[in-house]
């Protein structure tokens, strides 16, 4: 499954560990939930980084007190008609202020990737590689957006109010 | 009316292309159909059983003129020459191919219509009164707001993929006609004791398998924290709603599984978090979008011009004019509604043709301007009194003037099985008889105010729970049958009806309807006793006995 981050296809650094798989020594690992929060202490004071997989169905509040520790949260999207995980995205983004990478994972389809940068993911597990391949094609498809999130693009009304006033200042 | 600017059209533009793209992808085999279907529905497309039907939006119910022809074309052009409005502000073509969808998309964006959010688990097109800004005594115009609320929910982010459906109503009067009860959110504009407009906020009604009622949620939000109030009640949705169980998704089930107290104390919560958000409302934002929705250059005229003097001598003018005129805000000027439902058509059918002359009869006398209400009627907002009597010659010329709006054969119906794949039963042909047997005005008038609604399934698109008679085609040993409920009400005063007995054969239908509507003509106490106050005072089981003892 190819990933982008940062708008390109990229290696994935981190190595997905199943609730009883080992621990490696060494290197970046993605944890589930339920492991992180049972071995919290033992996975952070090991080299490597850190990051988790939060189920869309699990309150995000749990993992609020560990998210300065943290170097990824990926987020689940069992099929792309399950949008729990863009809520839990924003949450994450724009409440917690959590600046880490935010990894979309699940049936990840570029007609979501919009959506999903818009509410806050930067990294992207994606299902078909032609759909890896054409991500900034389909991340710049709009360029008018109706509501503010945490993404800070300007939003239509804004705009409006920002045109008007330069219309002011010609006459 | 509102004038779409730059930044409006380059999203929908934006949007026709995407849908583009994804057709394109379909049909070469790059997306399954499965991850198709998404992509459609959100661009209002389903499969059908004979065809893909394309449904298109009309935000809040307001149409120009060329936005009418525009339909018109759509119809003519990719369809057989005919549209069908829905119960919900929008249109629908039945017989539309996918590889021509983008084209007829791209059409209808020259003129700033569109099918975003006709269908899908997301927000859909936000509804309103279609007498919005003409209706006398209304608070303030309910499209401003409305429109503000398409806006924010468009293609938003977080609620594109919500467990279900999720829809939204508004009204400004107190004779409320956009149903805002039976709504996921239903919001009524109201002014607090200081004068400031805000809205009494309701949430949890809708129809289909198990029908609900809307509750109050908030007797009163701020306008300016109408938007983030809204956002708080989707993402509790969005969070905690139902996903295992389609039947079980709807915000109504997680409201009532909740209950109201549970859920809005979810939702108060969550809203304390963002109220003070970018979500807040400026006045100057408010301004901006009222400033957009232009209002006609209505002249000084009398009360009661001599045209309407002259015609009232007329019976047929006059039975029209009685039926279909209502009293308008400024003095001369009147709302008239055009039924769309002539006896022995499908209810709320135009063809092309119809379409292109209301759009002709909008400008000549209406300021370029249609309506389009819940009831699949249409509506011309702003006729000079003066005008009527023309206005009436050239309507039924086209065959637009029945004078029976809110009558008996006023029918509200959702196609059925002539085009849905899945009702049980149809429905047209029911509304079809129904007309026919009741098509005497003399006797529909004497019957007063009586709405018959139908769907061909449980899933309610005909709004029959809520029709003063009810009729649901269920399908039982593979026969059609039809389970007929009274007391049902769509208004301020919303119920759901009552079943009055054992479904009845599709040959039955009519008797039985005929028999309902000849026991209610005995039971009333006075002639303007209306039907659903009849039921209301005296329950089901008169009814009932009178239908069932003779059969
Ligand atoms: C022929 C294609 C149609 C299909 C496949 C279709 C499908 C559906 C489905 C599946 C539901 C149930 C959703 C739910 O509440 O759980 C529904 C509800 C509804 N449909 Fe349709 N429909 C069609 C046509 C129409 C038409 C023609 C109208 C208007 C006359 C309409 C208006 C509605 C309304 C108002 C509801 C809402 C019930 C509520 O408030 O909960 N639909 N439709
Ligand atoms: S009520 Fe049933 S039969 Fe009628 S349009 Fe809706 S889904 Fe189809």
């Amino acid at each position: 499954m190819p990933l982008v981050n940062g708008g390109k296809i990229a290696d994935d650094r981190f190595v997905k560990l199943a609730v009883d798989t080992p621990l490696p020594d060494s290197g970046d690992i993605l944890v589930p939930a339920e492991r992180f929060i049972a071995e919290a202490d033992a996975l952070l004071k090991r080299a490597g980084k850190v990051g988790v997989i939060w189920p869309n169905n699990r309150d995000i509040d749990e993992l609020v007190p560990y998210l300065g520790k943290v170097a990824a949260v990926a987020l689940v999207f069992p099929t792309f008609r399950d949008g729990r995980a863009y809520s839990q995205a924003r949450l994450l983004r724009e409440r917690y202020n959590y600046r880490g990478e935010l990894r979309a994972t699940g049936q990840i389809l570029r007609d979501q990737f919009v959506f999903m940068l818009r509410a806050g993911f930067d990294s992207f597990e994606v299902k078909k590689q032609a759909d890896a391949e054409a991500f900034m094609q389909t991340a710049k498809r709009y360029s008018v957006f109706y509501q503010p999130t945490g993404d800070g693009r300007i939003t239509a009304l804004h705009r409006r109010m920002q045109l008007r006033h330069s219309e002011g200042v010609g006459t | 009316m509102y004038a779409y600017d730059e930044i409006d059209r380059t999203l929908v533009n934006e949007r026709v292309s995407e849908f583009r793209d994804q057709v394109k992808r379909r049909l070469s085999g790059e997306l399954t159909e499965d991850e198709f279907k998404i992509l459609r529905l959100q661009n209002g497309v389903y499969l059908q059983l004979h065809a893909y039907m394309f449904r298109v939006a009309i935000p809040y119910g307001t149409l120009a003129s060329n936005q009418l022809r525009a339909l018109a074309h759509v119809a003519r052009k990719y369809d057989r020459g005919f549209g069908h409005f829905t119960t919900r502000q929008n249109i629908q073509f039945n017989w539309i191919k996918l590889a021509e969808l983008p084209d007829a998309l791209e059409d209808l964006a020259k003129v700033g219509i569109h099918a975003m959010q006709t269908s899908g688990n997301n927000m859909r097109n936000v509804t309103s009164d279609q007498w919005a800004g003409v209706a006398p005594g209304e608070i303030e115009d309910p499209r401003i707001w409305s429109e503000l609320i398409r806006q924010h929910t468009t293609l938003h982010p977080e609620f594109s993929f919500l467990p279900r459906k999720f829809k939204i109503a508004i009204t400004a009067s107190d004779h409320d006609r956009a149903a805002i009860k039976i709504h996921d959110i239903g919001l009524k504009l109201i002014k607090n004791e200081k004068g400031e407009t805000g809205f009494e906020v309701l949430v949890g009604g809708g129809l289909g398998r198990t029908p609900f009622i809307g509750k109050t949620i908030k007797h009163f939000v701020h306008g300016r924290d109408i938007l983030s109030y809204i956002e708080a009640i989707l993402r509790v949705y969005n969070q905690y709603g139902r996903r295992d169980n389609i039947y079980k998704a709807r915000i109504k089930i997680l409201v009532h599984e909740l209950g109201i107290e549970k859920f809005s104390r979810e939702v108060e919560e969550e809203w304390q978090h963002i109220r003070n958000s970018s979500l807040q409302i400026d006045d100057e934002v408010i301004e901006d979008i009222r400033s957009r929705f232009t209002y006609p250059a209505y002249e000084k005229l009398p009360h009661m011009p001599d045209e309407l003097r002259q015609a009232a001598a007329d019976t047929d003018f006059e039975a029209w004019r009685k039926n279909s005129v209502a009293p308008h805000k400024v003095q001369g000027y009147s709302i008239v509604t055009i039924s769309l439902k002539p006896i022995g058509k499908p209810p709320g059918d135009a063809t092309a043709d119809q379409m292109d002359a209301l759009a002709d009869l909008a400008d000549e006398y209406s300021f370029g301007e249609i309506r389009v209400g819940h009831e699949q009627n249409l509506a011309l907002p702003h006729v000079a009194k003066r005008d009527l009597p023309a206005l009436w010659k050239a309507l039924d010329k086209l065959g637009l003037a029945t004078p029976n709006v809110n009558l008996i054969t006023d029918i509200i119906a959702c196609p059925g099985l002539d085009y849905c794949s899945l009702a049980n039963a149809r429905s047209i042909p029911i509304a079809q008889e129904l007309t026919r047997r009741f098509a005497n005005h003399e006797l529909a008038n004497l019957i007063g105010r009586l709405h018959i609604n139908i769907s061909g399934c449980i899933n309610a698109c005909g709004h029959h729970h809520v029709g003063h008679i009810g009729i649901l085609g269920v399908e039982k040993n593979g026969e059609e049958v039809y389970q007929i409920t009274i007391g049902g009400r769509a208004d301020e005063g919303a119920a759901l009806g009552n079943l009055i007995g054992p479904g009845v054969k599709f040959d039955e239908v009519a008797d039985v309807i005929e028999d309902v509507v000849e026991a209610y003509l005995a039971l009333r106490e006075r002639p303007d006793e209306l039907f659903i106050d009849t039921v209301k005072r005296l329950g089901v089981e008169p009814f009932k006995e009178r239908v069932y003892a003779t059969r």
